[in-house]
């Protein structure tokens, strides 16, 4: 019963789970939404963002994607909502507003 | 050729274990299985195995250990007792349902308190909802049996469960007695090899061990742990029917002793059996139609096969080494009397709650549960069923 964590879902039957729940590959997190946790989301403003990428280690989570040396806006499929890189950044560039708003 | 020795239940399991040269050890002392570790220790200072010997703080540690190098790809073996089975509670739980077959070597002692270091089954029976298969012993030969036969079952690629393979502290576990071992290059044919498909060393493919589960995967996850108890009695038996090919010696899932028309029968785990075994040979003697059933596996609970061994009593009394203080009756007396649940005509069935602490089960006491059957029998009338035999009282 070697399933690949792709094929196995909420609604798999127990005989196409892995036993155990033993997980075969990595990175499997892409394929997992944690980001519904989330009660605060928190909101990029590319103006003021001088790309120090100071937020980006301070991040628990993967949730500050950079491509080359831009910092671009949040990949909320995984952001908790901690607060963290609103606490950390100095320009201001990060706010906080309740989740749907 | 079998090699005649005589050894103490300690010094069998610890000689099985030499025997199957496992890849690690978890070590930590407790009586009455303190020896198990030390014995061993000796055949790693002599250079007569390869295993890695962990001397850990605790029987925590201890479990841990085993679950860590059991998921590595490698055989983990421990030994414990009482207090150091119930520290390893927790872990017990991980080691099943991650399906890493662990193999424990338990020397059954009271669990405190009043704090106490004899034999009775309160350990054990404490854990017999943790997944573990669990295989009693009652002598020093069946600890050794049991012990080479635990890893083919637990290994099995349908089963996959941890093994714990249990024997009574002191009376089997330092008590000498002849015993008959197998040759190495037998023992190493019988246990084979560990090969797990997928183990957190295999570099070309990647594991991940005892992820956490959300409420939409766990139930999913706790049937597959109950199958595989349901797939280990085929295997049980399937190994069992290798191992005599191998020695000689023939196991089931119990012994029935004198059952063929015994109208009477006492049920019980371990050391017991051999004083039952005279009490049924005294009363054998006298005319009297008794029997005994000796269970050596109690988790996965052979049930249709106990309720058939029993079917053709008239009363039946479940022995228990081990309080369950359910005011109903001790854990084994619950599933044998729900196993006769099933049957036409059942045989009436009280419970005695026995031989705690280390308190003793004489011939004399096995005639007097005898004679409660008999009362049973005549009157027609079970009466209490939740009984103690062999304590003080006004």
């Amino acid at each position: 019963m070697s399933f690949k964590a792709a094929e196995i879902h909420e609604t798999s039957p127990w005989q196409k789970m892995t036993i155990g729940g033993e997980i075969y590959e990595g990175g499997t997190s892409r394929l997992t939404m944690t980001g519904e946790w989330r009660t605060k989301t928190p909101v990029f403003d590319a103006e003021k963002c001088k790309h120090c990428m100071l937020c980006v280690p301070f991040c628990p989570d993967s949730s500050i994607p950079v491509v080359g040396k831009e910092r671009l806006d949040f990949d909320l499929d995984h952001c908790k909502g901690c607060g963290i890189c609103e606490k950390v950044c100095p320009f201001g560039a990060i706010s906080f507003g309740k989740e749907g708003e | 050729m079998s090699i005649r020795e005589r050894l103490s239940g300690n010094e069998a399991v610890a000689y099985a274990m030499k025997q199957i040269n496992p890849d690690v050890m978890g070590a930590f002392p407790i009586t009455p299985s303190t020896e198990i570790p030390q014995y061993f220790a000796q055949y790693v200072a002599d250079g007569l195995v390869d295993t890695e010997y962990v001397t850990v703080e605790s029987e925590h540690s201890s479990m841990s250990t085993c679950i860590g190098a059991q998921a590595a790809g490698g055989r983990a073996v421990t030994a414990t007792s009482s207090c150091g089975l119930a520290l390893m509670f927790e872990l017990l739980y991980v080691a099943s349902s991650s399906r890493l077959p662990v193999t424990l070597a338990c020397v059954n002692r009271a669990l405190t308190g009043p704090i106490n270091i004899n034999n009775d089954h309160s350990d054990s029976m404490g854990a017999r909802d943790a997944g573990w298969i669990q295989i009693y012993a009652e002598t020093n030969q069946e600890a050794y049996d049991n012990f080479l036969q635990a890893m083919p079952i637990g290994e099995h690629p349908d089963v996959r469960l941890p093994v714990m393979i249990c024997q009574d502290g002191f009376i089997t576990s330092h008590g000498v007695e002849n015993i008959e071992l197998l040759e190495d290059e037998i023992v190493k044919d019988f246990v084979g090899e560990y090969q797990p498909e997928n183990y957190l060393l295999k570099h070309e493919n990647p594991l991940a061990v005892g992820p956490y589960d959300v409420t939409n995967y766990y139930m999913e996850h706790k049937i597959q742990q109950a199958e595989a108890m349901k797939a280990a009695k085929p295997v049980i038996l399937k190994i069992a029917e290798a191992f005599e090919k191998v020695s000689g010696r023939k196991y089931g899932f119990f012994e029935s002793y004198r059952m063929e028309d015994a109208e009477t029968a006492l049920v019980l785990i371990g050391s017991s059996a051999g004083t039952a075994r005279a009490a049924v040979d005294k009363l054998r003697a006298q005319g009297k139609k008794v029997g005994m059933v000796k269970l050596r596996v109690f988790r996965p609970f052979p049930m249709e096969e106990l309720a058939a061994a029993l079917a053709g009593c008239k009363a039946i009394a479940v022995m228990d080494k081990a309080e369950s203080f359910s005011a109903a009756g001790g854990p084994l007396f619950a599933e044998t009397r729900s196993a006769l649940y099933d049957l036409d005509t059942r045989p009436k069935a009280i419970n005695y709650v026995y031989g705690l602490g280390g308190r003793d089960f004489t011939v004399d006491t096995a005639e007097t549960v005898f004679a409660a059957l008999d009362e049973i029998v005549a009157t027609g009338k079970t009466g209490e069923v939740y009984r103690h035999i062999g304590q003080r009282s006004e």
